[in-house]
């Protein structure tokens, strides 16, 4: 069984009277019981991102009375988060995503300890960090943070409850237990920047990180608790548009350099493993940008060029700049031939990462007049044109 | 050797929908017929050189195909074949 740290049964905090009323549910199931839940009080649980996956795990670990909750997150609280991170309310935009979970779980369970932690996971604080907890909890966004969540686990030997969604689609499982596999035995390398788009970019269903944030709290308790059977070498798959879930092995790599062959003994730079900014072709500061104002004064004076925009057509719906063209990015390579490389063409997107991939394969096909739109259709609402909606 | 694959919605749209019939002798020659027949879907199932992504597991009924050979695995009828590409969102 892959518990964390646990304390003989003796040594447990007892339970006051308000909380042996608030969790009766709990002591009343004989797989919990009192001491189940004194061992959860006991607990140290470090949640990796206060968002989609975050906001349920936070909330129902905080609920089940997790002795200590540790929440990592750097981010504020914008009102594009609403419609799935539930643990921040509409008062909250503009805080920072610690302050107003705290607030929120506070409000929820007075006996539950609560330690923030604005900063970024980096390679020079994660050990720190994860050291102190019994399990991590990886609720992040992007591939840097998730491999780096994976190695320290890994390093540390601390059970690391993983979950990811993408638009209707999540993965969960449980990593880096003693025997079982890690991260990197499932996927040993992340793809290349921009090929997987984010949920900013391709969206996500707002329930999705309610379904996968809570089977990974459930399987965190599990693991607490040392009940049931966790997903320790196994991949749950979970599609939210069908509704079926399923189940696939997952074994340890022998090879894998993480938890295989332990080639890898201490953090490395998960930027440049995930090639960010290693890669010139990939910088997004290497190809020529244009400013929101610059491509303003360009219209005004009506200047002689092309306006290719490369979202995908339910996004130009939502909204777009007067007098660009819709080309999305899937169909770029064919639309090529329609571009006049005598003319100057700024292309843009939503926030200026498909369109810095568009100005690289025009630049690639020999058009040497070519801009980025800095920013985005976004950053054109914020700078030029407020009545441009923002999604 | 009839096998089908079955794909991430994600990637669906860049074929015909969620499941496609397919034949070949290995896991390889499967994921090649489909390349074939679906070219904007293809650089995303394998690169250039015909080889499996680290990026994208391949699931042969229940099992990860690289235990078993990886694109050299054998296929049986009615196998299925499962396409996992890793997804980072939270
Ligand atoms: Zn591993």
């Amino acid at each position: 069984m892959a518990t964390a740290t646990a304390p003989l049964a003796t040594q447990l905090e007892e339970l006051s009277s308000d909380e042996i009323l608030r969790y009766s549910r709990h002591l009343i199931l004989p797989e919990v019981a009192l001491e189940g839940q004194q061992r959860l009080k006991a607990s140290r649980v470090l949640l990796i991102g206060a968002g989609g996956l975050g906001s349920p795990l936070a909330l129902y670990l905080t609920a089940a009375g997790v002795g200590t909750i540790g929440l990592v997150d750097f981010d504020v609280v914008d009102v594009t988060n609403l419609q799935r991170q539930i643990v921040h309310g509409s008062k909250d935009v503009g805080r920072p995503k610690l302050e107003s979970a705290r607030d929120r779980l506070k409000d929820m369970n007075p006996h539950v300890h609560v330690e923030g932690y604005e900063t970024r996971l980096t390679s020079e604080n994660a050990l720190e960090i994860i050291r102190d907890y019994d399990i991590v909890i990886d609720g992040t966004d992007n591939f840097a943070t998730r491999y780096l969540t994976n190695d320290a686990c890994v390093i540390l030997g601390k059970p690391n409850v993983y979950g990811s969604i993408y638009r209707f689609e999540g993965q969960s499982s449980v990593f880096a237990t003693e025997d079982g596999p890690c991260y990197r035995c499932l996927y040993p390398e992340p793809p290349p920047p921009g090929l997987v788009p984010s949920c900013a970019e391709g969206g996500v269903l707002g329930v999705l990180p309610g379904l996968v944030g809570t089977i990974q709290a459930t399987e965190g308790i599990k693991l607490l608790l040392g009940i049931g059977e966790p997903l320790i070498g196994r991949l749950l798959l979970i599609d939210a548009l069908s509704m079926q879930f399923r189940t696939m092995r997952l074994r340890k790599n022998p090879n894998c350099p993480a938890c295989g062959t332990h080639e890898i003994r201490e953090l490395i730079d998960y930027d440049q493993f995930c090639g960010i900014g290693g890669d010139p072709l990939q910088d997004p500061h290497g190809i020529p940008e244009i400013t929101p104002a610059e491509l303003a004064a360009k219209q005004q004076r009506r200047d002689d060029f092309d306006l290719i925009d490369v979202r995908e057509p339910h996004e130009w719906a939502i909204a777009k700049i007067p007098g660009a063209r819709l080309v999305p990015l899937g169909t770029f390579t064919e639309s090529l031939a329609t571009f006049d490389s005598a003319r100057d063409i700024v292309v843009t997107c939503k926030m200026g990462g498909r369109s810095a991939k568009a100005v690289r394969q025009l630049q690639a096909a020999g058009f040497k007049k070519v801009w980025n739109l800095a920013g985005g259709i976004l950053r054109w609402s914020d700078d030029v044109d407020p009545s441009v909606p923002k999604y | 050797m009839a096998v089908t694959l079955f794909l991430p919605t994600v990637l669906a749209k860049l074929a015909d929908g969620r499941a496609i019939e397919s034949t070949g002798e290995t896991v390889g020659a499967v994921v090649a017929n489909v390349a074939a027949r679906y070219p904007n879907l293809a650089p995303r199932l394998r690169d250039e050189t015909g080889q499996p992504y680290p990026f994208v597991t391949f699931y042969l009924n229940d099992e990860d195909i690289r235990f078993n050979g990886g694109f050299e695995a054998p296929v049986s009828d009615g196998d299925e074949l499962t396409v996992v590409p890793a997804i980072a969102g939270g």
